[in-house]
């Protein structure tokens, strides 16, 4: 072991200060997280801290009320749609990329990318113009498939990672063993960049199921997915009742995200904490 | 994770070479990409050249509302880029320089509010900073105030929305490039005498420039095409490049709004074009959004 960790020998109230800023920033980080929370569990219609009573009348009440199941439910169905979509064909193409060399390599990783930095204003208008003809305008598939162009760069990114520390030599030895390329794949290669492959699928859910601006777009009133109905209704009002839907959102996220960790650490510890 | 004895570097050449996985699987994401992203937005920037003679264009670049806004966008960008850097180089360091469980805890905070959407936390700072909000009640309470500030629907509102949703994206980078520095660069500065403050000068600064190049590029960016934070939080004069854009749709100016929005796009690649030169755009995304 050469390098070694990073230490500075910095007097006390140097470290005092530096610490004391950083757990400011760390409150300011997660505190609006939090503080919704809470909210969601207010008995009153109107928004206090700390509520004055408490009472589960948001949840009882989106849980009654079609139209926030209904959101509910195509935002899960369209998310599950692009995620197998941006996932299947981001994992193809970071195996594509990543062990060949070919001119315009750069060229092409860079498009493949530049979903993550485009506003999504401007793929909304044109994706306006190239569904209007289509008839795609108001249809979830279409939803589906405008939020799988968009994630698909959260799996190439995590798929690309999970292939850095991988030993070509694993493949090449399957395939001297007599293995085709597919089993080669199925037995060598998914296994070990499974880890990449899942985390990339959570990334691409929640980008698809917290995207707002391009479905805004090509929405129909009959298919108005969930972050559209809490954008509506926050334009018109602040009422608990959106805290009780994001505390739900959040719920999911979080689970999703320590699904995607707990996949993560069961791989690092097969591979012996090799990473 | 190596199986078999290291091998020769030419052998591991030709073996590398023969275990490429083709590259004609990039493929299908590409066509993918080719037809339902490319096309659509060469569709919007086909409309914006009108009918030939720019028209859209020319009229979009004339327009003084639009220059205002233009130049106010990229004026909250690089505020923003600013106050992420000062707020999170900090906590940055502090989780660079942790015992390995508070460096957790502390990036933890940081991922926490990937948890939650823009949407939801443009909500909480709703929440927070509205007239009968936490923050006035708050100040209310320790006898700061005597009656309630105006803070919603203001710009500051904007920026302490869109501060706190890109301050991840400006600390993780900072982190990685802290993390990457040689403990030994800083003891052999220690040892020569030099005091806290120099070695952070001199050593744990610039060798953490990588990142914090990173980080900025990747919060700048994104900044200027933020459309929900500022929306629901900043007021009629805090106009973005996005809002305008989406105010044009609503009035059916199709033209004018693709003219808008092919501005927005030149912008946001050029600016990627040119920092790219010096910063690796995939690291700097770091595979989180």
């Amino acid at each position: 072991m050469s390098a070694r960790a990073l230490r500075l020998s910095a007097g006390l109230p140097a470290r005092v200060a530096l610490g004391a800023v950083a757990l400011l920033v760390a409150l300011f980080l997660v505190f609006p997280v939090v503080i919704v929370i809470p909210l969601s569990f207010s008995g009153s219609e109107f928004l206090s801290f700390p509520p004055e009573s408490w009472s589960l009348r948001w949840y009882a009440d989106f849980f009654t009320t079609a139209r926030w199941l209904e959101s509910a439910w195509l935002s899960i169905w369209i998310a599950v749609v692009a995620a197998i979509l941006a996932t299947v064909l981001g994992t193809a193409a970071a195996l594509g990329l990543a062990r060949a060399k070919f001119p315009g390599r750069a060229v092409v990783t860079a498009f493949l990318l530049s979903p993550l930095v485009v506003p999504a204003i401007i793929v909304s208008i044109g994706v306006y113009f190239f569904y209007a003809p289509l008839g795609l305008v108001g249809s979830p598939i279409g939803i589906a498939i405008a939020h799988a162009t968009l994630a698909s760069p959260f799996v190439l990114v995590n798929v690309t990672a999970a292939l850095a520390g991988f030993d070509p030599r694993l493949e090449q030895a399957a395939k001297n063993l007599g293995a085709s390329g597919w089993s080669t794949f199925r037995l060598v290669t998914f296994p070990i960049i499974k880890p990449g492959v899942m985390a990339g699928a959570v990334f691409a859910f929640i980008a698809s199921f917290d995207e707002m601006i391009v479905a805004l777009f090509i929405t129909s009133p009959g298919n108005v997915t969930l972050p559209i109905r809490m954008w509506e209704s926050m334009r018109n009002e602040i009422s608990p009742a959106i805290a009780a839907v994001s505390t739900l959102v959040i719920l999911l996220s979080v689970s999703l995200f320590f699904v995607a960790a707990r996949i993560q650490a069961r791989a690092v510890a097969r591979s012996g904490g090799d990473r | 994770m190596s199986l078999a004895e290291p091998l020769a570097p030419a052998r591991l050449g030709a073996l590398r070479a023969r275990a490429a996985t083709p590259a004609w699987l990039a493929l299908p994401l590409i066509a993918f990409l080719g037809v339902f992203y490319l096309a659509p937005v060469a569709m919007m920037l086909a409309r914006a050249a009108g009918e030939g003679d720019w028209a859209p264009l020319f009229a979009a670049i004339e327009n003084q509302v639009a220059q205002r806004v233009f130049l106010g966008t990229l004026e909250i960008a690089f505020v923003c880029t600013l106050a992420t850097l000062v707020i999170g180089y900090p906590l940055a360091l502090f989780a660079a320089l942790a015992p390995p469980w508070l460096a957790r805890l502390a990036i933890a905070a940081v991922l926490a509010p990937f948890w939650s959407s823009i949407l939801i936390r443009s909500y909480a700072w709703m929440v927070l900073l509205g007239r009968e909000g936490l923050v006035n009640g708050a100040l209310g309470g320790l006898g700061l105030i005597e009656a309630p500030i105006r803070m919603l629907n203001t710009t500051f509102a904007v920026y302490v929305g869109m501060i706190h949703i890109m301050l991840p994206f400006m600390i993780l980078p900072i982190y990685a490039a802290l993390k990457g520095i040689d403990g030994r660069l800083v003891q052999a500065a220690e040892n020569l005498g030099a005091s806290t403050a120099s070695v952070l000068r001199h050593v744990i600064l610039p060798l953490s420039l990588p990142g914090v190049a990173a980080g900025a590029l990747v919060v700048f960016v994104l900044s200027i095409g933020f459309y929900v934070t500022p929306a629901l939080l900043g007021g009629p004069r805090d106009m973005m490049v996005s809002m305008l854009i989406a105010q044009e749709v609503d009035l059916y100016n199709w033209d004018l709004a693709s003219a808008y929005a092919g501005g927005l796009l030149v912008l946001t690649l050029l600016i990627v074009a040119v920092a790219s030169r010096f910063v690796d755009l995939g690291k700097a995304m770091g595979g989180r959004k």
